[in-house]
């Protein structure tokens, strides 16, 4: 980390909503292979919008609530920088870029779509596609979980999902619970009688 | 406007799916959109979260083209407002409130919790989507191969991606 993040007195650092819209705009049109590390490379590495200590928090609230990291902070990083406009810029922006991008492969695929060397090269890219997912999600289970009763929680979700056809809330809200009670806050020990 | 109308209310309820990930919502989005709706078929829905990994941005765009077939441009329009929006609010709101919750205990019991259940709902998206693209020993392989790669080494995810791509146009 270099020099602190320059935040005026009273009040965190102001940045005009042009200037927020452009550059999660930047981002939206850069940030091939996922926008997270290319979000913390712009505003915190180079634009010093924030430092490394506030962009670990607002990931860490982007993760533990639905929707995807990338526009979640978004939301959080825009509120911050320039309130509830900065929030409306930054996701619109950062979605902006790739949403195109699919409009027209979309249009392009819906022409193209059935021509035998398209078909081979999804093939491909789908196949990959899982090896990717299923890469985060290994990252994901390194860093989130806690305890052995874990995987057992996500046993009973694959299999409700996969093999007893379950819908996605059912065992979102089902398991869910099971494993939050399982988490539920135990009282601070007592300090321990020490001999 | 009747399809607008039903595109916004899958996204928006496949929207507070994606616990985890966009991949959580797969089995889902599956069920509504492939088998409710047939706005595409299963194999098409593939190919679009697959094209989705290789543009820039936020991993899910793949609703844009599904949005469009369904409703037209403006179809394509209300998937990202209801697919981003309701957890656009959640998250603005939850965001403002953070510092009051960190004292409440359960807030990391929810976070523990819903930890291992995002990792299931993940793996099962992605079983659900390799039982459509998993065929044989190649796409078995390939998967294999971007897993282990990415597990082991720094690299850009969408340049093996398209390394997947280019290895199914040689092979297949």
């Amino acid at each position: 980390m270099s020099e602190p993040v320059p935040v005026p007195p009273g009040g965190p650092l102001r940045v005009s909503l042009a200037q927020v819209f452009l550059q999660f705009f930047i981002i939206g049109i850069t940030s091939f292979g996922g926008p997270v590390p290319y979000l913390r490379g712009r505003l915190v590495a180079k634009l010093k919008w924030l430092d490394d200590k506030e962009f670990v928090e607002l990931l860490s609230i982007s993760q533990s609530l639905p929707g995807l990291n990338a526009t979640n902070l978004a939301v959080l990083v825009g509120e911050r920088l320039c309130g509830p406009a900065g929030a409306v810029a930054a996701i619109i922006a950062i979605c902006l870029p790739g949403g195109l991008y699919m409009f027209g492969a979309g249009i392009f695929y819906r022409i193209h779509g059935d021509h035998a060397w398209v078909t081979s090269a999804l093939k491909g890219i789908a196949a990959a596609s899982i090896g990717l997912v299923l890469s985060t999600v290994v990252q994901l289970a390194k860093r989130s979980l806690s305890g052995h009763a874990d995987f057992i929680f996500i046993a009973l979700t694959v299999l409700a999902v996969n093999r007893f056809h379950f819908s996605v809330p059912e065992a979102l809200i089902g398991v869910g619970l099971a494993a939050i009670i399982w988490h539920r806050p135990r009282r601070a020990p007592q300090a321990a009688p020490t001999e | 406007m009747d399809q607008i109308l039903a595109v916004i209310r899958v996204f928006s309820y496949l929207s507070l799916l994606t616990v985890g990930g966009g991949m959580a919502a797969f089995p889902e989005m599956k069920a509504e959109v492939v088998g409710i709706h047939h706005w595409v078929d299963f194999s098409q829905l593939i190919h679009f979260y697959s094209l989705g990994q290789m543009v820039p941005g936020p991993n899910m765009m793949m609703i844009v083209p599904i949005g469009d077939w369904a409703a037209g441009p403006l179809g394509a329009v209300a998937a990202v407002a209801a697919f981003f929006g309701p957890t656009a609010v959640l998250t603005y709101v939850v965001g403002r409130l953070w510092k009051r919750l960190e004292a409440w205990p359960w807030r990391a019991s929810i976070q523990k919790g819903l930890a291992p259940v995002s990792v299931g709902l993940l793996l099962a998206g992605c079983f659900t989507m390799a039982k459509g693209t998993i065929s044989g020993v190649e796409t078995a392989s390939i998967s294999a191969g971007v897993l282990l790669i990415l597990l082991q080494y720094k690299i850009n995810p969408a340049l093996l991606v398209i390394g997947g791509g280019i290895v199914g146009l040689l092979s297949f």
